[in-house]
């Protein structure tokens, strides 16, 4: 099926609904695409429900169904041309659709980062944001002793949700010294709804401990999780547990924008003033420009929905506040920055990609000089396999500072008939199944 | 003294087996790799070892380097996966049949082990393609690689052998027994061996053209198929000299994944792959084997293969008696390059190889296309 639209917006989180509203608003014909059946993005999808009413998200979902913005949900892109087509991929349909564009708006959001370390690929340890996921749909959590480490403040919001849920939350672990977020604290006086956001979160934890300065070293047990060995760096213990939560803050989705030919830096997708990327008909919002929060990121929506529909200079005014909250996420950067101990907590044999089963000291011998990712990749596979190194990829960046720029299409795993001109019968669904076994 | 005996440039495939084997001869060796050794061509391949016995010249070098490959199992490590799971020709028809006779009587007189397949026999040996085939010819001694660790351990035995690698670094020149820098810095060397795959800058006169190809990999699906699978009509593809052609040519990783090609395009030089060509390559794969239209697909890419205007590879000296040349492989650089490298070091060193040298010299193109004219 083929679609055509003045400017089409790739993710349906609070960057992108804000976008497609001002477009919208503006008079231009424009999509939103997101994989997910539902909209709201990573922040606003999982904090549905129980968790006291988020009002920002009902105004910015009620205005953007107001506005005439056409939403397609389950539309994973897979493919892209800068000079003005998408090609997703419907599951439930089991099609590749195309939509057309003169203006494209990347809004893909950011994912968690994974840091190798003993032990995190055993069963029942968990990405912080996976896990809560997975409680949202369905996942009875109730009884079960969890413990959260890593860094970021996605860790004392996704243990709030947890215990709300019914588990029993052992320990918050945040790597950060104290001293840090102290100062990240401070600075955000002049923010004081942030303050009260981080207070509220903690009060909800209530009997619950969040320490800081302490980071996991190994996470134990044979053949499921029981328990995990922390250290502050003056002494390690063991806090035994059913499931571990872990992430390190969060990286970009920049995959679709390398494909595009847009500049990525060190902190996402390179954008102007008008959130405009290097490549003239593609803008960039949100955390896939770099980690600043939802507030930033309906500014930057705001902002690059206005500009892409030619009404530029009606969107100067919210420049200030843009770069404010822009500044916010640089100092939550600093904040939350990794210790060196992060670096160093994978051992000789801990995976560190875990598709094809990669191992830190094969990935260490491929690392002399002169060599990055993509000798590593050749010689060790890491990367290689259905997430093309999504995982493994950030990874490899803290620890080696290497950069995946091999990103190809198509950027999500698709059935071979969804490539050729036979479209897939189903009924022949069940040979494959014979043939597996 | 000249530092080093011999300076190879570029570490693909071919390169890296000619530092091998000069180094194991006790040559002082430098390969010089500007960008990321076995990162172009070489990543891009299938790895199929497979004899090709379309020439007298392509069958004796693919025979001699596929047995070359065969000894040196035991001592390749693990990462190269090599598998010999053997190729399996599929002929179509009657007409392909025929063809089947052929090629099996000219391996026959050639020492190589086939087996005739009909119909039945086929499909025991690969339930997944479909019904209605004529049968096919299986050579059991073929095999697959993973040709970027096969290059990478020629790399690292040749430097446990004293050779240097000098990475990062472009030629602009080779001439003379030295090689000129981008950054005007000199080596100098008894012989120079130019092995830059698609990459004539060093020697324009070569006439090389790259002819592109596309690749398509699976999740891992184990037992699905079980021996390299090709269509007989791929030497037709293989051998059109202008149009662009598909060919159905599937094979099984030590991975459980399926590798799937074969394309071919000249004049395209975009890294990008086209989803016309690709459809036609994967339309022609579903025609074989119906049930690959499931499977999962975690990766596309193209690749170039150097193409000769006579299909034969470029093996040895030229008129600068300290430059030799060892380029122009097309589809089969993977499984020649072994030999190439024995070849190499004849022209160097007059050790013995068990074929006729002169077919592969770079003087025949020039000299064919002086009859021609
Ligand atoms: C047998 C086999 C099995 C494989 N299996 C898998 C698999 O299971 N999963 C998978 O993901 N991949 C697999 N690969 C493919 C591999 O990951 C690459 O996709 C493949 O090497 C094709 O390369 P590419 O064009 O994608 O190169 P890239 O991976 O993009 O790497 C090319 C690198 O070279 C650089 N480069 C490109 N052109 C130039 C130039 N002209 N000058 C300098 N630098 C340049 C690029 O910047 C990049 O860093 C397999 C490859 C082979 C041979
Ligand atoms: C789609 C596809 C499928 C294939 N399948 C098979 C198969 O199944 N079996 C098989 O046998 N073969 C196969 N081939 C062919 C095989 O991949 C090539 O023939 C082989 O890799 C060529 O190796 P090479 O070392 O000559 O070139 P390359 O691997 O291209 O290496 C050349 C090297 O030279 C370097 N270089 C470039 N310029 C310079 C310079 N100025 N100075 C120094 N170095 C330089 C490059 O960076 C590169 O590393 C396939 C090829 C393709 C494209």
């Amino acid at each position: 099926m083929k679609h055509s639209f003045d400017i089409v917006v790739v993710g349906a989180g609070p960057a992108g609904l804000a976008a497609a509203t001002a477009v919208a608003e503006a008079g231009r014909r424009v999509a939103v695409l997101d994989e997910n059946p539902r909209v709201g993005g990573q922040i606003w999808r999982a904090s549905l429900s129980k968790v006291a009413r988020d009002r920002s998200k009902e105004r910015a979902v009620a205005r953007f169904e107001a506005s005439g913005a056409k939403l397609f949900s389950g539309h994973q892109i897979v493919d892209g041309d800068a000079a003005g087509a998408l090609e997703s991929w419907v599951a439930a349909t089991q099609s590749l659709e195309t939509f057309s564009f003169e203006r494209l708006i990347l809004a893909t959001g950011a994912r968690e980062r994974f840091l190798p370390f003993p032990g995190w690929t055993l069963p029942g340890v968990f990405g912080a944001g996976g896990l809560q996921a997975l409680v949202r749909s369905g996942y009875d959590i109730r009884g079960k002793r969890v413990v959260v480490v890593g860094t970021g403040p996605l860790l004392l919001a996704v243990a709030a949700h947890l215990k709300q849920d019914g588990a029993r939350v052992v320990l918050v672990a945040e790597q950060a010294p104290l001293s840090q977020l102290m100062q990240f604290g401070l600075s955000l006086i002049t923010r004081p709804g942030k303050i009260v956001q981080g207070l509220s979160l903690r009060a909800q934890l209530a009997n619950a401990q969040y320490r800081t300065g302490c980071w996991p070293v190994a996470a134990l047990g044979d053949g499921t999780v029981t328990g995990v060995r922390l250290s502050d760096g003056s002494r390690t213990w063991t806090e035994a547990c059913d499931l571990l939560a872990c992430g390190f803050h969060l990286v970009p989705n920049t995959e679709l924008a390398t494909l595009l030919g847009c500049e990525v830096g060190d902190h996402g997708v390179v954008v102007d003033a008008d959130q405009q990327t290097s490549v003239a008909s593609v803008y960039c919002v949100g955390e896939t420009t770099a980690i600043a929060g939802v507030d930033a990121a309906l500014l930057q929506g705001r902002i690059a929905g206005l500009a892409a529909a030619g009404r530029a200079s009606e969107a100067r005014t919210l420049h200030m506040q843009r770069d404010a909250e822009r500044s916010f996420g640089r100092r939550m950067d600093r904040a939350f920055a990794l210790r060196k101990e992060m670096l160093t907590l994978a051992m000789p044999d801990t995976i560190v990609c875990r598709c094809e089963d990669v191992r830190f000291s094969q990935i260490s011998q491929a690392a002399a000089p002169g060599n990055g990712w993509t000798n590593a990749k050749l010689q060790t596979r890491c990367g290689m396999g259905p997430c093309q190194g999504r995982i493994c990829g950030p990874a490899l960046n803290a620890l080696f500072g290497w950069k995946n720029t091999s990103v190809r299409a198509p950027l999500f795993p698709l059935p071979i008939a969804a490539l050729c001109s036979s479209p897939l019968a189903t009924d022949d669904a069940t040979t494959l199944v014979t043939q597996e076994n | 003294m000249k530092p080093f005996d011999v300076v190879i440039l570029g570490a693909g495939i071919v390169g890296s087996a000619c530092a091998y084997e000069c180094a194991l001869a006790g040559m002082r060796v430098a390969v010089v790799e500007p960008a990321v050794p076995a990162g172009a061509a070489s990543a891009a391949g299938m790895g199929h070892l497979v004899v090709m016995d379309d020439s007298e010249a392509q069958l004796a070098l693919s025979h001699f380097s596929r047995e070359l490959w065969r000894e040196l199992r035991e001592a390749l490590p693990q990462t190269v996966e090599y598998e010999e799971c053997g190729t399996l020709w599929v002929a179509a028809d009657a007409e392909e049949m025929e063809e089947v006779l052929a090629k099996q009587q000219r391996y026959a007189n050639s020492g190589i082990a086939s087996e005739m397949l009909d119909e039945r026999a086929l499909l025991e040996a690969e339930p997944g393609l479909r019904h209605g085939l004529a049968g096919g010819l299986r050579v059991p001694q073929d095999g697959v690689i993973y040709p970027p660790t096969a290059a990478g351990y020629f790399l690292s035995v040749a430097q446990q052998r004293g050779a240097q690698l000098i990475q990062g670094k472009r030629p602009v020149r080779a001439a003379e027994g030295e090689v000129v820098f981008e950054d005007g810095s000199r080596l100098s060397a008894g012989w120079i061996v130019i092995a830059t795959g698609t990459d004539t800058s060093l020697c324009p006169w070569l006439k090389i053209q790259p002819r592109k190809g596309h690749l398509v990999i699976t999740d891992r699906y184990p037992g699905v198929v079980r021996h390299q699978l090709v269509e007989l009509g791929y030497l037709k593809s293989a051998h059109s000299v202008s149009t662009d052609s598909v060919a159905f040519n599937v094979q099984p990783r030590k991975t459980g994944q399926l590798l799937i090609g074969s394309s071919r395009q000249y004049g395209e030089l975009k890294r990008k792959a086209d989803p016309e060509m690709l459809r036609r390559m994967l339309d022609r794969a579903v025609e074989y084997m119906p049930s690959l239209k499931q499977l999962s697909v975690v990766r596309v890419w193209t690749g170039f293969r150097a193409a000769t205007p006579d299909k034969l590879p470029l093996i040895g000296p030229t008129p600068d008696s300290t430059v030799l040349v060892a380029m122009g492989f097309e589809g089969l650089g993977i499984t020649n390059a072994p030999g190439a490298a024995k070849l190499v070091l004849h022209h160097l060193t007059g050790a013995a190889v068990p074929m006729d040298p002169m077919a592969f010299l770079p003087s025949r193109v020039a000299r064919a296309e002086a009859v021609h004219a």
